[in-house]
């Protein structure tokens, strides 16, 4: 029974990272029906950030909390101005053109981010430098659980709130929302629209660049390609909660983290990654807009 | 419309004719070198997940090379070493050897370290009758593709004995839990061996999970393991991900050593490991507490050249390029098939790592040490003898 429930924190834990990366995914599919694949090697960049940051400063040499927000930081800032590059000078461009052009576009950008971070980061896996190591550790009914887990899990639930709060309750929100709807119509009830997406797409940014440092903590070892496996899985789960639906995209990226880890415990652990995909083909067989999408109908 | 149709079709019909070696310039280059340098190449793993292998095993053959030309080269030619990056990739490994046998018409080919690696390169070394010489890798099945495939390591069946005898007679442990590596042919055969002799000599194996190189989480695999209550946990796998697992099995509550093979020697494995792994042991190569003279030699000139103390996969490499170098003396003549046949009678060649003496299947008889892991350094604990 103990062995139960660690399977479920392990898996909560899991997929909330795959949570802040969906969210990327999803938010920037509502406002422009762009699937950007290049997501998942911003993580990967947020993961690097974190570490020459924190060796720069030598944040290892004072592991605590505080070293660790200041890491987050550095690595969302950097990341939400890279998110913003991305957009500004690979798909802005290329707004007018056909849906397949951007997406083509996008794929390009993320190999060039993988193959790029090969060449200047060295291609072998680094270690990532212990920037908190919480002490002690949580036990009850003889589950053990690693604090550093129980923080990354809050830490993104925070992430979590703070997005929710700014979708919801600030002009920005509204504007993100409003765009997402009718990107013309937005334009027209006078919403900056090119300034919207920028956002759209530097919080997104952002929080995968959060989900690469709590990545960096707990799964130490990091590597120029480690955003491919990661970036598809959070794309599967925004898919599985209806992409551009952000509870969809939280809700979806838990059940995946759950799944893979019951997979993996109790049935075929080399069919971890298979599942994510039997997932979507699954989903969009039989329920294409998700579990929570709402379908989209063109009005004559 | 039908011109450049035509045009197209010269264009991949001449592509076609150049990619075809001729068979007389594959007889030529098993004749010999001709000019006065010997050429050889190597393939090893210098980036990806299992850099420092390739890495180790460069410096190793490198520091033997410059020995042998120092020494005058053998049979008046120098010898020079064309090192490839295969990435950690079987697919460029295989690339690679195939450019240096046909386009640089290389006489042999140091490499691979890992058993996957070199099986998707022997079948290639094998069908163009130039031989290859592993350091390092320990699979039964590397040296059964041709007799032109040699290595101057031990192999798995033996491998996996020892550290089923040690944890059975030294550690006095009965139940082992196996976590191995599938996407490795290293891996499965090593826990394989392993899970054989541990069974005969009585011990149980109480579960055997896997995983696929390259994962980040094993928090599943471990947390089943947990339940099962092993005494050990036989973990045959690659330094970066064993460091890994060792890690997160201690977060969630492991506190049972855990048993290796030779994959594990590297500088970087108590890197990402930390300290979860102090207390296990693996079964490797050499020593560098073995007091003999050749090797504390051996590691006094590694020391001087690159200021650090080599590891098991440096000491394979030197071995590996004087086995090769030795053969090329004491060969009738240098074309690939007489030095083939000089190293298959390769007999009580003092390597650093053991003697080394040729079997039947062009495997040498050695024996393996066992080293503990005592705050992050390695210390010898036994040898082992076949």
């Amino acid at each position: 029974m103990t062995e139960f429930i660690q399977h479920i924190i392990n898996g909560l834990s899991l997929g909330s990272i795959y949570a802040l990366i969906a969210l990327g995914y999803t938010m920037v599919f509502g406002i422009l029906q762009l699937i950007n694949f290049a997501h998942g090697d911003v993580f990967m960049l947020g993961a690097f950030v974190g570490m020459y940051a924190s060796r720069w400063l030598h944040l290892a040499d004072n592991p605590s909390l505080t070293s660790l927000g200041i890491c987050l930081s550095i690595s969302m800032v950097t990341c939400a101005l890279v998110g913003f590059a991305i957009e500004r000078f690979a798909y802005r461009p290329l707004r007018k053109s056909p849906r397949i052009n951007v997406l083509i576009t996008a794929v390009g950008v993320s190999l060039f981010l993988e193959f790029a971070g090969q060449i200047v980061f060295g291609s072998d896996p680094k270690v990532y430098p212990e920037i908190y190591h919480p002490s002690g550790d949580w036990s009850f009914y003889g589950v053990r659980l690693n604090p550093l887990h129980g923080v990354v899990f809050l830490i993104s639930i925070l992430l979590m709130t703070i997005l929710q709060y700014i979708i919801f309750r600030t002009r920005l929100g509204r504007g993100m929302r409003a765009v997402s709807f009718n990107h013309d119509l937005a334009s027209l009830m006078g919403i900056p629209t090119d300034r919207v997406i920028s956002y759209t797409f530097m919080l997104g940014s952002a929080l995968a660049g959060a989900a690469g440092v709590l990545v960096g903590l707990i799964y130490p070892k990091i590597e120029p390609l480690m955003g491919v496996m990661p970036g598809l899985k959070a794309f599967v789960s925004a898919v599985f909660g209806g992409i551009g639906n952000i509870t969809g995209a939280v809700v979806g990226a838990l059940t995946l983290g759950l799944s893979e880890e019951f997979l993996v415990a109790y049935w075929a652990p080399s069919f971890r990654d298979a599942l994510a995909f039997s997932l979507l083909i699954l989903v969009l067989l039989f329920k294409p807009t998700g579990l929570f999408g709402t379908r989209r109908s063109e009005k004559v | 419309m039908k011109l450049n149709r035509s045009l197209f079709l010269a264009a991949a019909f001449a592509i076609l004719i150049s990619g075809c070696t001729k068979k007389g310039d594959q007889e030529a280059q098993q004749a010999g070198p001709t000019g006065d340098e010997i050429l050889v190449g190597e393939v090893l793993s210098l980036t990806g997940s299992e850099a420092t292998f390739g890495t180790s095993t460069s410096q190793g053959s490198k520091l033997a090379t410059e020995e042998i030309n120092a020494a005058g080269g053998v049979k008046g030619k120098k010898i020079r070493v064309i090192t490839l990056d295969n990435q950690g990739k079987p697919e460029e490994a295989a690339t690679a050897v195939t450019k240096l046998i046909t386009q640089n018409k290389v006489q042999a080919i140091f490499g691979e370290v890992a058993s996957s690696r070199s099986l998707a390169m022997a079948p290639i070394a094998q069908n163009y009758k130039v031989p290859m010489v592993s350091p390092s890798s320990t699979n039964p099945k590397v040296t059964e593709q041709g007799d032109y495939i040699f290595r101057v390591c031990f192999i798995d069946p033996f491998q996996g004995q020892v550290m089923a005898k040690f944890a059975l007679d030294n550690l006095k442990i009965k139940k082992v839990a196996v976590l191995r590596d599938v996407k490795n042919d290293y891996s499965v055969g090593l826990a394989d061996f392993f899970i054989e002799t541990f069974k005969k000599g009585g011990g149980t194996i109480v579960l055997d999970q896997s995983y696929s190189a390259g994962d980040i989480d094993f928090k599943a695999q471990l947390t089943a393991i947990k339940g099962k209550k092993p005494e050990a946990i036989f973990l045959p796998g690659y330094y970066t991900d064993v460091g890994l697992i060792a890690r997160q099995a201690k977060e969630i509550g492991i506190t049972v050593p855990f048993m290796g093979g030779d994959g594990w020697d590297s500088p970087k494995l108590t890197e990402v490991g930390g300290s979860a792994l102090d207390g296990s042991y693996f079964s490797n190569h050499y020593s560098t507490e073995d007091k003999s003279p050749r090797v504390q030699d051996f590691i006094r000139k590694f020391k001087a050249k690159y200021n650090i103390v080599p590891d098991g996969l440096a000491a394979m490499g030197y071995d590996g390029a004087n086995v090769y170098y030795d053969a090329l003396k004491r060969a009738a003549t240098l074309s690939t098939k007489d030095v083939r046949d000089a190293l298959a009678v390769t007999k009580d060649f003092p390597g650093v790592t053991g003697m080394i003496t040729m079997d039947k299947n062009r495997n040498p008889v050695k024996p393996a040490v066992v080293l503990k892991i005592v705050d992050k350094e390695f210390k010898y604990q036994t040898t082992v003898n076949p």
